[in-house]
């Protein structure tokens, strides 16, 4: 652990220095409201002023379609595990962003680990960014305490005006300190202007729904009930936005994709989500989860509650991505608000 | 993109091979398989397996033989869908893939020096075979056994040899019923919760394990209750949509648990606090 600084001027360096040694993905603009995280190789091609991209970091973590295996079915079922992996620096991501990665680690880390996950996570480098502002009206990260940093990152950049107040925070964030020759020993109006920019953000950043953080899952236990649920439900079209576009969400499903000759193949998996009718489905064709409304209040309950029972941790980090991608409309801060009036 | 070999994946399958298949209904077919080098399974009753045929895909299948069993174990198969029809095409000697065995099982160890009910549904009875033959292989760890059975109808009567054996014994009490009336059977008629008041048992010293259809359970649990078991001496096995296996990839997740993982079988009192579980 340790800080430096780094001019704003020498962003354009940094970006070709670590582009020159591998892949570089950042958040780039793709129209007025829409950024991607996509290729980048120098700085000009990035927007850091973003607000959430249409995905989150989470299709670099677990690719949509990831290959678990190759099989030949020639011989009997002969198989061979693979991991895909590529190294990456993910350059510029949000608080929310690295906190969401956190939630993935914590599932796939959980017993039975998933190997391929915990593989290609260590191909990467994270370098955070940190928000000044509120992205939008959708954003509701002060309420799941991701405003602030929380780790997660290799390197993490603070906007203090000229220059990025730099918290370095593991060996390969060092080792880019260190070869880079970019970055500067911390001086003390430095320390001054992080404090200053972080007094700002207290006025700015305030819980944008009336409840405790700790006070969260018990408010899901307890309007289990509600009519809200239904009046979501009449609401949803099981479209599935909400759950490819949520950082936490991690639900897949596992499909063999044949070659032409039909003996040898793939196994992947492929982002599924339990909005799907489908999903909780069982041979005989019953489905636990029949109802939309069923099945919203899973997807709440699955960020707010049971994660809190089974990992200790909120699921939601408070990008605001499921209500800004909801066909319906349906927004996480007013369905928070009004579970909150009806339980009174 | 790089490819990376590696080992230990939880997805990587063992090559089971089937030694042989018994046609055991219409529908249902029973498998025995080998692992390759003797290798033995070492489930736990009540266990499951996933089940994989490269190209066609994988599903949960639940152990139907007892770990007492060493050398192989057996699984039952209903022609359900396309992987199951897959299934039911093979032949002794072809290799299927065997992921597993996952979850927690039926209670042994509360079980044991008490006296157990056992109530299978429909396809319930393979899985509680599982069960059922472990306490046969290991009668004096029990106390008093009853078997309960419900079938559709007498055609759809899985292991129908080694129902008229559990009837002949003199160390369990095997009762079974069948949902409406059919010709020549002259057993009990009706839905399976009907026969749990006929039972002499005391609850204070009896676990319940039960296994069946989802729509059983309410019933069954309710006949349970009027009977005087407590929440915590009522098993049950639930039926979910287990695709990996492994606590991950969320289809049988209930609340906060994973039915791969944290079951399938769960004591009433655990079931009871979810809601939408049963």
């Amino acid at each position: 652990m340790s800080q430096v600084l780094l001019a704003k001027s020498n962003m354009p360096a940094l970006v070709k220095f670590l582009a020159a040694r591998q892949k570089v993905v950042a958040p780039v603009k793709v129209d007025k409201d829409h950024y991607k995280f996509e290729e980048v190789t120098s700085f000009e091609e990035m927007s850091l002023d973003y607000i959430p991209t249409i995905l989150p970091p989470k299709k670099y973590y677990m690719p949509q379609h990831e290959t678990l295996l190759t099989y030949d079915t020639s011989n009997g079922q002969s198989m061979e595990a693979i991991v895909e992996v590529e190294e990456l620096v993910l350059f510029g991501v949000h608080t929310c962003d690295l906190a969401g990665t956190q939630c993935l680690n914590v599932v796939f880390s959980d017993r039975p680990r998933d190997i391929h996950y915990l593989i290609r996570k260590t191909h990467f480098t994270l370098i955070g960014i940190e928000c000044t502002d509120y992205c939008d009206e959708y954003a509701n990260c002060a309420m799941m305490r991701n405003h602030l940093p929380k780790g997660g990152y290799d390197i993490f950049l603070s906007d203090i005006g000229d220059y990025y107040y730099v918290d370095v925070s593991t060996d390969k964030g060092d080792q880019i300190v260190a070869h880079s020759g970019l970055f500067e020993p911390v001086r003390a109006d430095a320390e001054k202007g992080l404090s200053e920019m972080r007094e700002r953000k207290k006025q700015i950043f305030k819980s944008e729904v009336p409840i405790r953080y700790q006070d969260i899952p018990r408010l899901f236990e307890e309007t289990f009930e509600s009519d809200v649920w239904h009046q979501l439900g009449d609401r949803c079209v099981s479209c599935g936005n909400c759950t490819n576009v949520c950082p936490t969400c991690y639900c897949f499903d596992v499909i063999d994709e044949p070659e032409l000759d039909a003996t040898k193949g793939r196994r992947y998996r492929v982002w599924d989500s339990c909005q799907n009718e489908d999903f909780a489905k069982i041979a005989g064709g019953e489905s636990f989860r029949e109802h939309r409304y069923d099945r919203k209040r899973h997807r709440f309950n699955r960020k707010f509650r049971y994660p809190m029972e089974r990992y200790n941790r909120v699921f939601c980090v408070g990008c605001g991505r499921c209500s800004r991608s909801c066909m319906a409309k349906i927004n996480l801060k007013e369905t928070i608000n009004a579970l909150i009036e009806e339980r009174g | 993109m790089e490819r990376i070999h590696i080992h230990h994946s939880g997805y990587e399958i063992k090559q089971g091979r089937i030694v042989q298949i018994k046609e055991l209904t219409a529908h249902e077919k029973l498998f025995r398989i080998v692992l390759p080098h003797g290798e033995i399974l070492d489930q736990d009753p009540g266990q499951f397996v996933e089940v994989s045929l490269f190209g066609v895909g994988e599903a949960p299948i639940s152990v139907c033989s007892s770990p007492t069993q060493f050398e192989d174990f057996e699984l039952c198969v209903r022609k359900a869908g396309r992987f199951t029809e897959a299934l039911h095409q093979l032949k002794v000697g072809d290799e299927i893939g065997i992921r597993g065995p996952f979850g927690v099982g039926f209670p042994i160890v509360p079980l044991e020096g008490n006296d157990v009910l056992l109530i299978a549904g429909g396809l319930g009875i393979a899985p509680l075979r599982s069960l059922i033959k472990f306490i046969i292989d290991n009668r004096r760890m029990f106390g008093k056994v009853s078997i309960l059975l419900g079938c559709r109808d007498p055609q759809s009567m899985l292991f129908a040899d080694e129902l008229d054996d559990w009837a002949r014994r003199i160390d369990l009490q095997f009762l079974c019923s069948i949902d409406k009336a059919a010709p020549e059977w002259g057993g009990h008629v009706g839905y399976i919760n009907q026969l749990i008041p006929g039972v002499t048992l005391d609850p204070l010293k009896t676990f319940a394990v039960a296994c069946g259809p989802p729509v059983m359970y309410r019933s069954v649990v309710d006949e349970l209750l009027k009977k005087g078991f407590t929440d915590d001496r009522i098993y049950l096995s639930l039926e979910r949509h287990m695709k990996c296996g492994l606590g991950k990839c969320g289809h049988c997740q209930i609340h906060d648990i994973y039915c791969c993982q944290d079951g399938p079988v769960f004591s009433y009192s655990k079931l009871k606090t979810m809601k939408g579980a049963i």
